[in-house]
């Protein structure tokens, strides 16, 4: 009995020992980010695309390029609060190197080591080019700094332990494309701008019972984290729009019955404005590919 | 004789409560009303833009100054205390439109500048009518961000 008792013991930490490894932060490898030269001028299209000040930019902010946080982000989990991510070199993150930078954008994981909360949407930038985010980092420079302090999250026991998110990650983090097959160059374009930077899943597809994108019903229309209204679908059971209809919509901010863009989005459609046609174009492609979502 | 009293003051209640409706649904009628006659003319001016409708000068200004039409009707009267989301359905007109009026009519001024900006361009083609466009668009969801419900 004595014996059987020691062998699930035993069990137990190895089970519990193997959870608390697979947790553990990892940072990109040490020279992931080696002989990059960043392009800052291109760094600038990345940051829109990345819509990086959607959620970075104090609320009412007449600046939209000053990254002083303080947005707030409720969810099912508790409430995320933006923090400061201007290029100040206290309040902000003026004093992190690009290979810091590049694991928290990629990895979720804090130069002190620690995992950030997936509000950050690194499960998508996660899928970026490594140039990408050297040219990110060389047009952060550039920013304004601001020097106000970040707040803290709003999240309860057992969320605000940060550890668990490496569960988390380990389940739902997986950087290979959402959309496979075949794909035109201006697919994958488009796939990339919508799946790696812009993120688009974190609000149009659905979330299972732990905050993760249920990507069998992937762009399928969600509700409205704010708890008021319904984020549209983008699958073609339920978007008819034409590409020319899409690509003008993420210029102008105008539906084909022109009405236009309100909330969330609006943000959006201010990033992709500054873009190029090209791209507009690419991500109306890569909507136009979608699948119409699995069963309910 | 209680009863009584009751069944009137209940009945006073619902009258007055049906009146009330009445009373805004109007002025809804008519906010909804004005931004589908623009919707109507951004239209035509879009499908220009969009190179869907072909260039024609007077099609044009006609689109463009029904714009600068509903830019002069006084907004004051329209937005009337107790038709926003939080009173009554069938409206997304948000609260922030009473706590912020100076916000929201800032809003609406941008528009008409956007408005009277399309006139300008109506005649001079394609290009310009798409710039003034962007514009327009501007216009409309920086108001639509703030004081209206998304779907």
């Amino acid at each position: 009995m004595r014996r059987i008792l020691s062998i699930v013991g035993l069990a137990v930490l190895v089970a519990a020992g193997f959870l608390f490894w697979l947790s553990r932060p990892q940072p990109l490898p040490a020279d992931a980010m080696a002989g990059l030269e960043g392009d800052a001028e291109h760094g600038r299209q990345v940051y829109l695309a990345a819509g990086c000040r959607s959620c970075h930019t104090a609320p009412e902010s007449e600046d939209k390029d000053l990254l002083a946080g303080g947005q707030r982000f409720p969810s099912d989990f508790g409430t995320f609060l933006a923090p400061n991510i201007s290029p100040h070199p206290e309040a902000g993150i003026g004093d992190w190197s690009l290979d810091q930078f590049a694991s928290a954008v990629m990895r979720g994981v804090s130069p002190e080591n620690r995992h950030y909360y997936p509000a950050f949407p690194y499960a998508a930038y996660a899928r970026m080019d490594r140039q990408d985010v050297a040219d990110l980092w060389a047009y952060w420079q550039t920013l304004p700094q601001s020097d106000q302090a970040s707040a803290p999250h709003e999240v309860g026991f057992p969320f605000s332990i940060r550890r668990g998110l490496g569960l988390w990650k380990a389940m739902f983090v997986d950087p290979d494309w959402v959309m496979a097959g075949d794909l035109s160059p201006e697919e994958e374009r488009g796939r990339y701008l919508a799946e790696a930077l812009a993120h688009c899943g974190e609000c149009h597809t659905p979330r299972g019972a732990l905050g993760n994108l249920d990507t069998a019903r992937w762009m399928a229309g969600a509700p409205d984290p704010s708890g008021k209204g319904q984020i549209p679908a983008l699958t073609p059971d339920k978007l008819d729009w034409s590409a020319g209809d899409i690509a003008y919509y993420l210029e102008s901010g105008f539906t084909p019955d022109y009405d236009s863009a309100g909330g969330h989005m609006v943000a959006v459609i201010d990033n992709f404005a500054e873009l190029s046609p090209e791209d507009r174009t690419a991500v109306a492609a890569y909507v136009k590919a979608l699948s119409e979502p699995a069963g309910e | 004789m209680k009863l009584w009293k009751f069944a009137i003051a209940g009945a006073a209640m619902g009258l007055g409560s049906v009146a009330l409706a009445q009373d805004v649904s109007k002025q809804v009628k008519a906010r909804q009303g004005q931004m589908q006659i623009v919707a109507m003319n951004l239209g035509v001016l879009g499908g220009i833009a969009k190179g869907e409708i072909a260039y024609d000068a007077e099609t044009a200004q006609r689109a463009a100054d029904s714009l600068v039409g509903i830019s002069m009707i006084d907004q004051g009267p329209l937005w009337v205390e107790g038709s926003d989301t939080m009173s009554i359905e069938g409206t997304r007109a948000l609260p922030a439109i009473w706590d912020n009026t100076s916000g929201f009519m800032e809003d609406w001024q941008a528009y008409v500048a956007a408005a009277a900006a399309m006139s300008e361009a109506a005649g001079q083609g394609q290009e310009a009518i798409g710039a003034a466009m962007r514009d327009m668009g501007g216009s409309c969801k920086s108001c639509h961000d703030d004081f209206r419900e998304t779907n």
